[in-house]
């Protein structure tokens, strides 16, 4: 195979530097936007971090160190970071950089506006960050900037500054780098397969980032219609749209935010679901289970997501609890035919575990966790006693943020060499994971039952009740020691990129196309791709032919579908051919 | 393959309808998709209006204006106009795809001139509407909901007329038409979605 034993060239060896750097801002490349996501939302993420880090140290003990107005101001901008400028980006540069090259496609449909995305969403997290400058401080309503604290009209007694108005465009412009990211990911997936790459060959990643897309394109634009309106309503209309003095309503903002801030959640979570789901499908030496299933399972979660917003306000006395309720249980059914498939994947699996496989069933414990307690939530009564606690923090931790998160780093162990050509460090990886995994536990978990000892979220100094320091105290030391566990991962990427073992093209054994060419690859993607005959085209080029007489193995991986044993079936020598 | 060939490809007539008989492109699989995400902003906009008009006191302009019976004959007027104009569009589309350029241009000149004088109209709607954006949430929603589609109209038209100079430049043909297609289909988007702002605007406040 040509592709597989492709020499590695430095590209830009000899190359003047302002050349090279004129090369990345011009780039419409959609491995470099990729990996220029990465690196963005890698700083965006370490700021957020340093923002949870000051209001760690703020509560380890009761008395304050920094004023509630400070406080208020840090809570807002850690939201506001990690989720529009941490979480929502690094799905989208992971969607950069594999999905065209797990379709086996030269790069996006549109790669212009895929670089115009990258530069709006820069634009929009600069201004958000900027804020810090602004008259008045940041905005500082929390990232879900309920009216009425975020109006300037008489019913707000402190009424913030320009900060919040940059918050607001600030996140209209992180939207539209959305939204044109999606119809992106969306046309390229439909019109930009290579041939033979049916629909129900597609990847699990890839399969995750074409209903992402469906989301973001369907929610996004409802959160901007919310986002303008709070522009107008601060600037010009006086309230008439949220202030109920008057004449508006602030549910009405609740309910457009949450129309587009609870699909959110799927936003950050089912990119990470598609790496793990990858990721298990190649460390465990087996097709992932229910391959079907899994992407069954992937579109009820993303057409659930769209009629539970409301169990976000149950509390408001605004929305219908009953139905909301039943629409959030049902979420468990598909999430639990998933965590299924994948401890089914594991079960009886030749399991290996580098760090990207650790990282991967540490996402299964977290999310799980998560996962039950959003059951608990579900449930109207132990909403009502639980709302605005701790367990809600540590509830929505555990699942969009932490386990979002451990499936990216799964990501980054897993195509660190497809990007750069090396291996990261196995030994710090190792360390990365452990540090994290008791640190974020030891956070998150005691906030579970500090919520349900009745602490309130979203406040600066709390009450000296039995246990709550104590509590507090150890969830800041689990905040250090997370911190620590980065800090080891920024270090181990560093040094990987200088002294990282070279990494051929399929390091891993990997069954899906981007392990088809070389490391990293060349503009073009591909010299020459293989035939695609299952989801796993890399194990039939590998091993299809010693396996041709065996009556267990389908070529398409799991049994289903058309043909087996490799007999190319009329409808995909036709495909191949026109 | 070599003897086989692949049966005629079968197209549904409202595809062929709205965006001819030939392979959809990327631009065009584009533009759909981005109509798609305009549609959910407009009806975050619209579901506002009419939440906000189902559940206020104070509903009307605060400063007393109020709108009179006869003043719903420019809007009504500029509507139809509005509206039709997807007719001279879908003609343009029609004949492009034949490679009558001619018959396009023309089509299109109608479109622009309407589409212009219906913004023309809208300058003068907000200039006599005798309430401010401040006057309350229906003086807050008109202005909102007639500016994003006034501005959304202003967006079709100009890349509407681009496409026009690209027309006189000679480009567009049979085959290589994806603007046009698209052009087209977001002029009928703009013109419906004025049928959703504008009927609860005017007959809200009577």
């Amino acid at each position: 195979m040509a592709t597989l034993a492709g020499a590695q060239t430095t590209p830009y060896a000899g190359a003047n530097a302002w050349r090279v750097i004129l090369e990345w801002l011009t780039t419409v490349d959609h491995k470099k936007i990729g990996i220029m996501y990465l690196w963005t939302a890698g700083a965006f993420g370490l700021v957020g971090m340093a923002f949870s880090l000051v209001m760690r140290t703020e509560l380890a003990q009761t008395g304050t160190i920094i004023s509630a107005e400070t406080y208020n101001s840090i809570f807002t901008m850690h939201g506001s970071v990690m989720i529009f400028l941490f979480l929502l980006p690094v799905g989208a540069a992971f969607m950069n950089y594999s999905m065209p090259l797990q379709i086996g496609a030269l790069d996006m449909a549109f790669p212009r506006i895929n670089a115009l995305s990258f530069w709006i969403f820069l634009f929009g997290g600069v201004l958000l960050t900027l804020s810090f400058a602004a008259e008045g401080g940041t905005a500082s309503a929390g990232w879900t900037a309920y009216p009425p604290v975020t109006l300037d009209t008489a019913s707000n007694a402190e009424p913030p500054g320009a900060g919040m108005d940059m918050w607001l465009v600030g996140v209209i412009l992180l939207g539209q780098a959305s939204i044109f990211g999606s119809i992106n990911f969306l046309v390229t997936i439909f019109k930009m397969r290579a041939p033979g790459m049916t629909m129900w060959r597609l990847p699990l990643f890839t399969w995750t980032t074409l209903v992402t897309g469906l989301l973001i394109l369907l929610s996004t634009p409802v959160l901007a219609a919310a986002l303008v309106l709070g522009f107008i309503d601060r600037n010009g209309a006086e309230g008439a749209f949220f202030d109920p003095a008057a004449g508006g309503q602030p549910l009405l903002w609740q309910n457009l935010f949450w129309f587009y801030s609870h699909p959110a959640v799927y936003i950050m979570i089912l990119p990470a679901m598609g790496i793990v789901s990858d990721v298990f499908g190649v460390f465990t030496r087996r097709p992932v289970f229910g391959y079907r299933s899994m992407v069954l399972a992937l579109v009820a979660i993303g057409l659930l997501g769209f009629i539970v917003w409301a169990h976000h306000m149950f509390t408001t006395g605004g929305v219908f609890l009953p139905f909301f309720m039943g629409a959030t249980f049902l979420i468990a059914v598909p999430t639990g035919v998933k965590m299924f498939n994948w401890i089914a994947t594991m079960w009886r699996g030749s399991n290996i575990f580098p760090t990207a496989m650790l990282f991967s069933v540490g996402f299964l414990m977290l999310f799980l966790i998560g996962g039950i307690t959003g059951v608990f939530h579900a449930a109207v009564p132990v909403d009502f006693a639980l709302h605005d606690t701790y367990f809600v923090v540590g509830h929505f931790h555990y699942t969009m943020s932490i386990a979002a998160t451990f499936g990216f780093l799964a990501g980054c162990y897993y195509w660190f060499p497809k990007m750069f050509g090396k291996f990261m460090n196995e030994g710090l990886g190792k360390l990365h994971f452990w540090l994290l995994f008791i640190g974020v536990n030891l956070v998150f978990f005691t906030q579970l039952m500090l919520g349900l000892d009745g602490m309130p979220r979203r406040i600066n100094d709390y009450a000296d009740n039995p246990g709550w320091e104590l509590m507090n105290m150890l969830i800041t030391i689990g905040a250090f020691v997370s911190a620590a566990g980065m800090m080891v991962f920024l270090y181990n990427v560093f040094y990987s990129l200088k002294w990282g073992e070279r990494a051929g093209s399929d390091p891993w054994e990997g069954t899906t196309l981007e392990w088809a060419t070389t490391s990293p690859p060349p503009a073009h993607n591909f010299d020459s791709l293989p035939e695609i005959r299952s989801e796993r085209p890399l194990f039939d080029l590998r091993f299809g032919e010693r396996l041709q007489d065996d009556p267990h193995y389908h070529v398409n991986g799991n049994g289903h579908g058309n043909g087996a044993g490799g007999v190319k079936t009329p409808s995909a020598s036709a495909r191949e051919e026109g | 393959m070599a003897a086989g060939t692949l049966p005629q490809r079968r197209v549904h007539p409202v595809r062929s309808f709205l965006v001819g008989d030939e392979p959809m492109t990327t631009g065009l699989w584009g533009i759909i998709f981005f109509i798609f995400s305009e549609i959910m902003f407009f009806a975050g906009l619209i579901a506002a209006m009419l939440a906000l008009h189902s559940d206020t006191l104070f509903w009307e302009p605060t400063n007393g204006a109020h709108r009179v019976e006869g003043d719903h004959v420019l809007p009504i007027l500029f509507t139809i106009l509005l509206v039709s104009t997807s007719i001279p569009m879908q003609f343009a589309a029609f004949a492009i795809r034949k490679g009558n350029r001619r018959a396009m241009l023309i089509n299109m000149s109608i479109v622009l001139v309407v589409g212009t004088a219906f913004i023309i109209n809208q300058y003068f709607e907000w200039s006599h509407a005798g309430f401010g954006i401040s006057d309350g949430p229906y003086a807050a929603t008109f202005y909102t909901l007639t500016g994003f589609h006034g501005a959304h109209v202003i967006g079709g038209l100009l890349f509407i007329f681009a496409q026009w100079l690209r027309g006189l430049l000679g480009h567009f043909d049979a085959k290589r038409n994806t603007a046009i297609e698209a052009a087209t289909l977001y002029w009928h988007f703009v013109g419906f979605v004025w049928l959703l702002v504008i009927f609860p605007l005017v007959f809200f406040l009577s």
